[in-house]
Order: C-alpha cells, then structure tokens, then sequence
C-alpha cells in the first residue's frame, strides 16, 4: 500500500527559534493528524510528533526545514504544519 | 576514560565506586530486573508517568487560574516533554529488553536528552536541560517512593558524586562509608571542601556539569591534589593511581615518627602547632598526631547537621567532649560563622551579596537567644579545660564590645544559677576583615588572642569570591596584600604582646611555613591532616632563615613570584618540597 507522501522546505522565522513553546505547538498540531510527520535538518531527521525530537534539532531563527509528512491526512498535515511555522506559531497573540 | 578538572579543596587519592545523587541528592540505584518481573515494572512506570503527568497540570491548571492563562501555557511544553512518546518508547525498551529497573532507565535515558541539550551551547534551549532534569526528579521520586537512599543510608565504601551538596546533607552522611566528593558547583571553602577536609577524605569540587553522563557503579579516581576526576581510568592510569596510594600509605607512617617530637625550630623555638576541628571526633586526628591543642573548634556543624537548633544540652556535651579529650591544652571554641556559603540555599537567596552581609557575629548578635546559648554551654564547658571563646567576622570595634557585653551577662546569669563556670576564660576575635587589620591597635587592648583566618582575609583583601568558579583564579594566599596584612597584624599585635595564632588553608600549606615563621607567628593552626607535615618543616629550619625568607618575599610585587619564590625555598630545607 503507497500512502501519499509530501515534503515542503520552511524557513523559521520567529525570532526564538524552535524553542519549547512552538515545539508544543508544532507537535501538538502533528498529533491530530494521522499521518507520520517528520523534520529534517540537514542530515537530522527527527519524528515531528516528539517535542525532544524537534528540540534537539535546536532550530535558530533563519534554519531552513523540510516537513515530511506521509500518511492518509498527509497533504492537510502537511498544509497546516507549515502554516503554523510560517505564522511564526502565532505566538504573538499568545503572549499578550 | 574520562578526565575533569576541578577545584583541589582536600587532598589524597583515592579509587573507588562512583556513588550518583540525583538532582535532589538521592541515589538512583543501577538496578537489574527479573525477566519476569518486566511486566509489573511497566506499570510502575506507568503509573509514575501518569502521576507526574498530574502534578505538572495541577501546577498548570493553579497558574492559570491565579495568573491567567497564558501563564499556565508555560507548563504546557513541559508537559509535552513528559508525554513524548518516543521518549516513552526508549525508556520502556530499555526495561522490556536490557532489563533495567525503572528508575535506571528513566536516568539513563533523560540523561542522554539532557546531554544533547546541554551540548547546545546558546540560547534557549540548552536551557531545556534543566526541564529534563525536572522531569527526572518527578519520575524518580514516584518510582522510588519512599525507597530513596539517600547518603545517610550508605552500605559500602563510595564515592560520592553530586551536583552540589547542601550542609545538611554533608554533615549527615555517613562517615563509616565515604571516602571521596566530586560535585559539579562549588569552589575553595565551600562547606563540602571543609566536610572532606574533616573527614580527612579527597574532594574535588566545581568541576562543571558531567553527572548526566554516569549513572553510578562506574569505577572513578578522585586526585584531591590535582583536582582531577578520572571516570573509568585506563589500565595505565589505574596503575599509575593504585601505586601512588601505596607510596602514600607509606609516607603518612614515615610522618608518624614526628607525632612525639615537639614542634621546635632547629634553633630551639617551639611553635604552638594546633588543630582545626570541625566535629568532636576529630579531636582524636589531632591527639593522634600530637597537636599542642585546638586552635579553631568550628561549632557551625552542630547547627546544620541537626533538623532542629541545638539546644545548650547538646552543646555542652560536644563542647565538653573536646575539652575534656585535651586534657587542659588550649580548645578554641569560635563562635557560629554561619552564613552566606554554609547557609541553607533559599536563606542565601534572599541575600545579593551575602559574604557581605548578615553573617557570623553579626548574625549572632542580632539573634541573642542563639548567641547567648551558646556563650552559655561554652562557658559551662570551660571549667573542664583551657576552654577559649573567639568571635568571627568582626570588623568594628562597637561589634566586639556588644560581643564582649552579652558574654559578660552570660557570665551574671550563670553566676544567678550557681552554675560553675571561668571567669578569667580567654576572649579572642578572628582577623578576617582587612578593617581590622587597619584598625589593630585598637582590638588588641581589648583581647587574650587574635587568629588570622586568611580564608576570609584573602577574599575580602582581594575582593574575590572563592566559590565562583570565574574568579577563583584569583584567590590566593601568595598575593602581595595578604602577606603586607599579616605583617601588619603582627606588628600591631606586639604592642601588648597579644598572642596570634594563624588558622586557615594557608597556615596548613608547607609552602607557607617558612613564610609565616619569618613574619613572628608562633602559633599556627591547621587542618589535623596537615600537622605531621607542617611539624616537619618547623623542624627542619631555623627562625633567622624564615625571616629572611620572609624579608626577601614582602619585596615581590606579584603572587605566582611569592609562590614560586618561596616553593624553592622550601625544596632548599626539604628537597622533596614537603611532598
């Protein structure tokens, strides 16, 4: 069985990085999918739905990462993944 | 192999089993399963996953609802930390198939993320180490219940490995069991520095984070001399190490054959050559090794070692133990010295610079029912033997008569209840804060004694904290300053002929001895450990030769010149350079 699978490259771009907060956030979004999520940082890939996976990965601002995303929901993870990273987590209207 | 370099703080060597606390001082057992036994294990890790999981979203949902909710949402990544399934994954596959207990796995595996975290240098999350080792201490304390050892609880002998060590904690620990201290925090003078010291056991202390590495059992070397740790030596460094402790098991009973011979000048001066005690027993260190008495009895233990202060009952018994051991040579009861370092964490907290502040004397006379207790078993105990008192830290004048004024009320109270006690009990102060040393004429008509304690002098001459770790480098007994303060000390002292005895590391260090002679010290105080070997250098020279050395060194302008200058002089006495 060939389940689709979709890539797409993101920026980060919020100014703290990947740190704990978004990490949260990036996996709590990746766990409502189905699909397998990963994250590829040059040579590290880590699962996308692991928050010490991806704080390893230890993320600055400007790190270009590639979304992985493999499974019957794969292009809606996919999709909204990137969004939220592309939104900078939206963390501004958490904080304040 | 794995080498760290640390603060020297106690020296000798020892090679041993690595004993791990955990991050709040428990030991985490390496701990085998039964192959049948995995499965109820499993559970019990479950069980602690899920108690943790519901502590952190209390302190969540509590936040929240007193600070409002974004604040509760810091609690939130921490909690997904916990819940990371691939961490959950590897820990129960290191149970399920290397059969490890629990709590080892949770250690063994946490650690490894800390580790990574901790390697990324900057930013926010090599920070995340600190959430991984929270993590930890939440699961082992449900894994381990009420099992936790602590290291009041030893069964062999063990190396003791923390991060830090709380007062409590060093003055609880078993003796019969340890024989060695690395932690990671720490400096020169830190309470475990004068705990290993006590013991008579190597310690090296500030060596940096290096515990999320080890988990226990692994064979270590502690070189309290080098300040090195060496964590699963090679054969070669084995062997190099388990030769050196023969060579010094040798040496220390070569220094035996001093423990009868006086403490005398080739010239014929005799040298008061007394101990530094911290606890009771350590009187027998010093009878054993033929000490003319006790020049600093540090009483802080008594308070920090026990749940509850002391009572005069319990003070009294220890203060009379020690005078009674000496059998009438001077004991010198100094007078608590709590604070800053020796303070328990959150007390030094609330302090922004606490070597500066409300410590020691001053301490003791803002809380006078402490103070006057223990004036009071002090006193009691001074009919037993030459009992002295001495005050620490004092720096004005106004200070050490209020001192001197609730002793003399002590004394009326005593006096009211008929209780036996020695009027004419010698009073003596520290010299630790350069004012003093200023100001020396002045203490001297109003005391028996005076005791240089250099510990203090040095880092309050040169404005340098000891235990931090970034300026400890400059700590250092050969600097300029504190040899022209002690010259000066000494020359106000004559003025009445106030006897001065000189405690602190630099007094136990043979480097010093000549030095110290030469400026007119008589009396030296030092760590019992250290009194065959200071004997052997008094010994081996004449006082002439000492006060030229001492000339010679006050013309140095710099520290490592003073050190390196009077290291030759010594090997000039004693070619092996006193060891």
């Amino acid at each position: 069985m060939s389940e689709p699978r979709v890539v797409k490259t993101v920026v980060v771009t919020n100014p703290q990085g990947l740190h704990a907060r978004p990490a949260d956030m990036f996996v709590k979004l990746a766990t409502r999918f189905e699909s397998k999520v990963e994250i590829v940082k040059g040579h590290e890939r880590v699962d996308g739905k692991s928050i010490l996976g991806i704080l390893t990965l230890a993320a600055a601002e400007g790190t270009t990462l590639s979304i992985e995303a493999a499974g019957p929901d794969a292009q809606a993870a996919l999709d909204a993944l990137v969004a939220l990273v592309e939104h900078d987590f939206a963390e501004n209207e958490n904080i304040h | 192999m794995q080498k760290l370099q640390g603060i020297a703080v106690s020296p000798g060597v020892v090679i041993g089993e690595a004993f791990v606390m955990d991050t709040e001082g428990y030991r985490v057992p390496r701990r085998f399963l039964a192959r049948n036994a995995v499965d109820e294990e499993l559970q019990r890790l479950e069980r602690a996953f899920a108690a943790a999981a519901q502590e952190i979203e209390g302190h969540r949902d509590a936040v929240a609802r007193e600070l409002g909710q974004q604040y509760g949402a810091i609690f939130e990544a921490h909690l997904q930390m916990l819940r990371d399934a691939k961490l959950r994954a590897e820990v129960e596959q290191s149970i399920r198939e290397r059969h490890y207990a629990p709590e080892y796995a949770v250690c063994r595996t946490l650690r490894r993320y800390a580790k990574v975290f901790q390697s990324l240098e900057s930013g926010p999350m090599a920070e995340r180490a600190t959430d991984i080792f929270d993590i930890e201490k939440r699961l082992l304390r449900h894994l381990l219940g009420r099992r936790r050892e602590g290291i009041a609880h030893l069964t062999s002998p063990s190396l003791i490995l923390a991060h830090n060590l709380t007062p409590s904690e060093t003055a609880n620990l078993d003796r019969k069991y340890v024989r060695g201290f690395v932690t990671e925090m720490g400096g020169a003078g830190s309470h475990t520095a004068i705990v290993a010291e006590a013991l008579e056991i190597p310690a090296v202390v500030g060596t940096g984070l290096f515990l999320s590495e080890i988990t226990g059992g692994e064979r270590v070397i502690i070189d309290g001399d080098q300040g090195l740790v060496i964590i699963q030596p090679d054969d070669e460094t084995l062997n190099h190490y388990v030769r050196m402790v023969e060579r010094r098991r040798t040496h220390a009973l070569e220094l035996e054959t001093f423990r009868e011979l006086p403490a005398e000048t080739t010239d014929g001066v005799r040298i008061q050559l007394h101990g530094n005690i911290e606890f009771p027993h350590e009187v027998q260190h010093c009878l054993d090794r033929g000490a003319d008495g006790i020049g600093l009895y540090r009483t802080e233990f008594l308070y920090l070692g026990a749940e509850t202060e002391p009572d005069e009952e319990a003070q009294y018994q220890a203060y009379a133990g020690v005078a009674q051991a000496m059998s009438g040579r001077p004991v010198v009861i100094r007078t608590l010295d709590l604070g800053a370092d020796k303070l328990t964490a959150s007390q030094a907290d609330t302090e922004r610079n606490p070597f500066l502040g409300l410590r020691s004397i001053r301490l003791s006379l803002r809380n006078l029912p402490i103070f006057r207790t223990q004036l009071r078993a002090i006193l009691r105990a001074s009919v037993l033997g030459d009992v002295q008192v001495m005050f620490p830290l004092v720096s004005t004048m106004l200070e050490l008569r209020q001192a001197k004024m609730v002793l003399a009320d002590v004394m009326e109270d005593l006096e009211e209840h008929g209780l036996p006690f020695r009027r004419d009990v010698k009073v003596g102060m520290m010299v630790e804060v350069p004012s003093v040393v200023i100001m020396m004429d002045h203490f001297v008509e109003e005391v028996d004694f005076l005791s240089i304690g250099t510990n203090d002098l040095i880092q309050y001459a040169l404005a340098v904290d000891r235990s931090n770790k970034d300026v400890s480098g400059l700590y250092t007994a050969s600097d300029p300053s504190v040899l022209r303060l002690i010259e000066m000390a000494m020359q106000s002292s004559r003025q009445r002929q106030t006897p001065v005895n000189l405690c602190g590391q630099m007094s136990g260090s043979p480097t010093y001895t000549m030095l110290l002679l030469g400026l007119g010290l008589r009396q030296l105080s030092v760590t019992p450990a250290a009194l065959p070997e200071i004997k052997r250098v008094i010994r081996s020279v004449t006082i002439s030769q000492c006060e030229a050395v001492a000339s010679r060194a006050l013309t140095l302008e710099n520290a490592r010149d003073i050190k390196s200058y009077l290291k030759e002089e010594l090997k000039k006495v004693l070619p092996d350079g006193g060891r």
